[in-house]
């Protein structure tokens, strides 16, 4: 139901520790501009901006969205600020497309951002409210015991997760905008970081970037007028869940699965790994690429761990991940989740350029947040649904 | 459009002072009552509207989804802003058609902050914030510019104000203020104390229902037939203050024009002036008979509020068409319209 909707222009910044030749809101423009260049059109066309980020402590601005009006073009138009922890830039997209699929708006303008720099964002992620759950020390305290209990609970051995941390590195370096390019990179480059939290070494987590993305939505007439292939939006999703409950599958989470099933049934997908040609998914510590592979069904339970050492998530694999690089190459928290969405868009209408994966007609975005409790997705194709 | 409507509204008793409560605390009782009215437990969407900052720490929405029940999982969404535009976002997934209802919340402690610092980190970090400047000195700003422009004078904000406290006291759910004091001083002048709205610590909720499912919710909904939003430039030298451009354009996409009651969220006595006047407000229109933020302003919570109000005159007859407006930023730099009616 409701109506189709297109991406038709993507814009990228180039990721990296400090963009000190840029505010955030030139950050933004940069992004911005790409986009609308890529869509052939101009602030004018725009006929709504939804903007997303992480927590507002990352930069240390309350509601930045409201000083950065003008620079995202916004005055005199609607202008929304969506905010669900690591998952934002997913479902920022989500609320960007539904503008459109409701038939609210014909082109609508969303963006995601983080510019760390202008703050400590493990310091701002490490200060809790009372009588809830402390993240203890940034995200990496928190996801490390769940990443051992993945690798007790499927007995996976050690490396897997340095097999991943290579192998989005290797992917990076086909990408022209990604912060972490290491020439090189192998296992034991890998396995001779530091430690940070048990099991995570440093080369197992990702960086902290800043950078932004952004896309140009549309619905069927304006893609029609758009010079380039457009990505059509098939199916999107939203899942969340509590945070702490004794009950609760803190490796695969059901918030998850129930956003995967949906977003496959509404695309019409009973096989995901046969079915998806490739998949832009949430991995910002190595060792989530076997647990999201189990979560998002593309082998049973236990099995993720084996389909990464085999190889078919590589590149060249049968069911490429993150052939951008992934989380894991460039993570401004914010606009992380977005740029898996705009990088699946990317694949399936040709402009991954690089990396682009031969005859890639239809990919998963996936982004995840908070205590691994907020789920955003979408899948696009190369076809109209 | 697909018919959506208003069917239930919930709001807490709202304090001017600490309670003892969590932001969680004060939002429970809301939900848990809306829940009951309608007999939903499980809705077709969830979004909620908050600020990290009042809370002091990062996902305040976090632990208000725990507290909203979230299990098995649900369709859910946040909007760090006014509850106001997380219900626009719920609208709008409405109108695609794929769900029926939706739960929209709002909530925020403002008694425990030092809100006009905590708004100073509100403004262009590299350029405005650094001078200091709070949200009620830019507010004052506006007002002197307006009051210059108009001709309006002291005692005519006095009189806003006098009206809003007034009405304030006879709403279970707003603060119990006097009326303005004979020698009330100014915060920032022209502004005076009871210009300003108080500190308050508060949540809502709303259920938004479409179609048949609203008829089946609810004996008299409050169909939305217009909503828009509107953002102008940030810098209070960039825009004209003494008018509100994206109020005038938000209300004319919205269909202002001939209701009978307008819930207007205005934070000092002379945004008041300003929304109607570019609303087209004629004197025939009942304006913030709840009180309005002067009379209790919780923040995120009070521009959902003011269309549960604006919502409730339809629901329980008193009105057949009805406004309710949120606004976000300084000086009224961005504003939502939602115009609902009793008849479809």
């Amino acid at each position: 139901m409701g109506n189709s909707c297109a991406v038709i222009g993507v814009g990228q910044t180039q990721y990296k520790t400090k963009r000190l030749d840029v505010s955030m809101a030139g950050l933004l423009r940069e992004a911005a501009r790409r986009a609308l260049d890529d869509a052939g059109l101009t602030w004018r066309d725009i006929d709504a901006i939804v903007v997303g980020k992480a927590p507002d402590l990352f930069e240390g601005v309350v509601m930045p969205e409201v000083f950065l009006a003008d620079a995202l073009g916004a005055a005199g138009k609607p202008l929304i600020r969506v905010h669900t922890a690591g998952s934002v830039g997913g479902s920022t997209a989500i609320v960007a497309a539904n503008l459109v699929r409701s038939g609210v708006h014909d082109r609508v303008l969303t963006l995601a951002w983080e510019k760390q720099s202008e703050s400590n964002a493990t310091w701002a992620l490490t200060v809790n409210s009372p009588f809830t759950t402390s993240l203890v020390v940034g995200a990496g305290g928190y996801f490390a015991p769940h990443i051992r209990a993945y690798i007790r609970k499927s007995g996976a051995p050690e490396h897997i997760g340095h097999l991943v941390a290579v192998k989005d590195r290797e992917n990076a370096l086909r990408n022209p905008y990604a912060h972490l390019k290491i020439p090189g990179i192998s296992r034991e480059m890998v396995e001779s970081t530091p430690m940070l939290w048990e099991p995570i070494r440093y080369l197992d987590t990702c960086p902290s970037s800043d950078g932004a993305c952004a896309m140009v939505l549309a619905s069927e007439d304006a893609a029609k007028k758009a010079p380039g292939k457009p990505a059509w939006v098939q199916a999107t999703s939203m899942r969340s869940e509590p945070m702490t409950f004794s009950g609760r599958d803190n490796v695969s989470p059901q918030a998850g699965k129930d956003c995967a099933a949906d977003v496959y049934k509404q695309a019409g997908i009973a096989d995901p790994r046969r079915e998806l040609d490739c998949a832009e998914v949430y991995v910002p510590f190595s060792w989530y690429e076997p647990m999201w592979l189990e979560n998002l069904g593309f082998c049973g339970e236990g099995e993720g761990w084996k389909l990464t050492e085999s190889g078919a998530t590589a590149f060249d694999g049968d069911t490429p991940w993150n052939p951008s690089g992934g989380v894991l190459s460039s993570n401004p928290i914010g606009a992380s989740g977005m740029i898996r969405f705009a990088e699946a868009a990317m694949q399936v209408s040709d402009r991954a350029g690089e990396h682009q994966v031969d005859g890639a007609r239809r990919a998963l975005g996936h982004a995840y947040g908070g205590g691994a409790q907020f789920y955003a997705m979408w899948i696009v194709g190369s076809e109209k649904p | 459009m697909r018919e959506v409507a208003v069917v239930a509204f919930t709001q807490s008793e709202h304090s001017g002072e600490d309670q003892g409560l969590l932001e969680t605390e004060i939002l429970a009782p809301v939900i848990g009552e809306i829940k009951e009215r309608t007999g939903l437990t499980r809705f077709g969407f969830t979004c909620s509207g908050s600020c990290d900052y009042l809370q002091g720490a990062p996902f305040a929405f976090v632990s208000a989804l725990d507290t909203v029940g979230a299990w098995p999982p649900i369709s859910e969404s946040h909007v760090e802003m006014d509850g106001a535009w997380a219900l626009y976002e719920a609208w709008v997934k409405l109108q695609i058609g794929e769900i029926d209802t939706a739960l929209v919340y709002g909530f925020g402690k403002s008694t425990q902050n030092d809100i006009r610092a905590i708004f100073t980190q509100q403004h262009d970090p590299y350029y405005l914030a650094p001078l200091g400047v709070d949200n009620v000195s830019l507010a004052a700003l506006q007002a002197r510019a307006y009051m210059d422009e108009s001709g309006v004078k002291e005692d005519d904000l006095r009189a806003v104000a006098a009206r809003s406290r007034a009405a304030g006291r006879g709403n279970p759910f707003a603060l119990d203020l006097p009326d303005p004091a004979d020698g009330a001083g100014y915060d920032v002048a022209p502004l005076r104390e009871h210009d300003v709205a108080p500190l308050t610590d508060g949540a809502a909720a709303i259920v938004l229902a479409a179609g048949d499912k609203a008829r089946e919710l609810c004996e008299r909904p409050a169909w939305i037939t217009g909503i828009d939003h509107r953002v102008e430039p940030h810098s209070p030298g960039a825009r004209d203050l003494t008018r509100s451009e994206s109020t005038r354009i938000a209300g004319e996409k919205a269909g202002a024009a001939g209701v009978e009651i307008a819930e207007l969220y205005a934070q000092f006595s002379h945004e008041e002036l300003i929304l109607r006047e570019a609303l087209g407000l004629g004197d025939d229109v009942t304006v913030n008979p709840s009180g309005g933020a002067l009379a209790a302003n919780p923040l995120m919570a009070g521009g959902l509020i003011r269309i549960g109000e604006a919502a409730s005159r339809i629901h329980d007859g008193t009105a057949a068409r009805t406004l309710g407006h949120a606004s976000s930023g300084p000086c009224l730099q961005q504003n939502l319209v939602c115009v609902m009616s009793g008849e479809k």
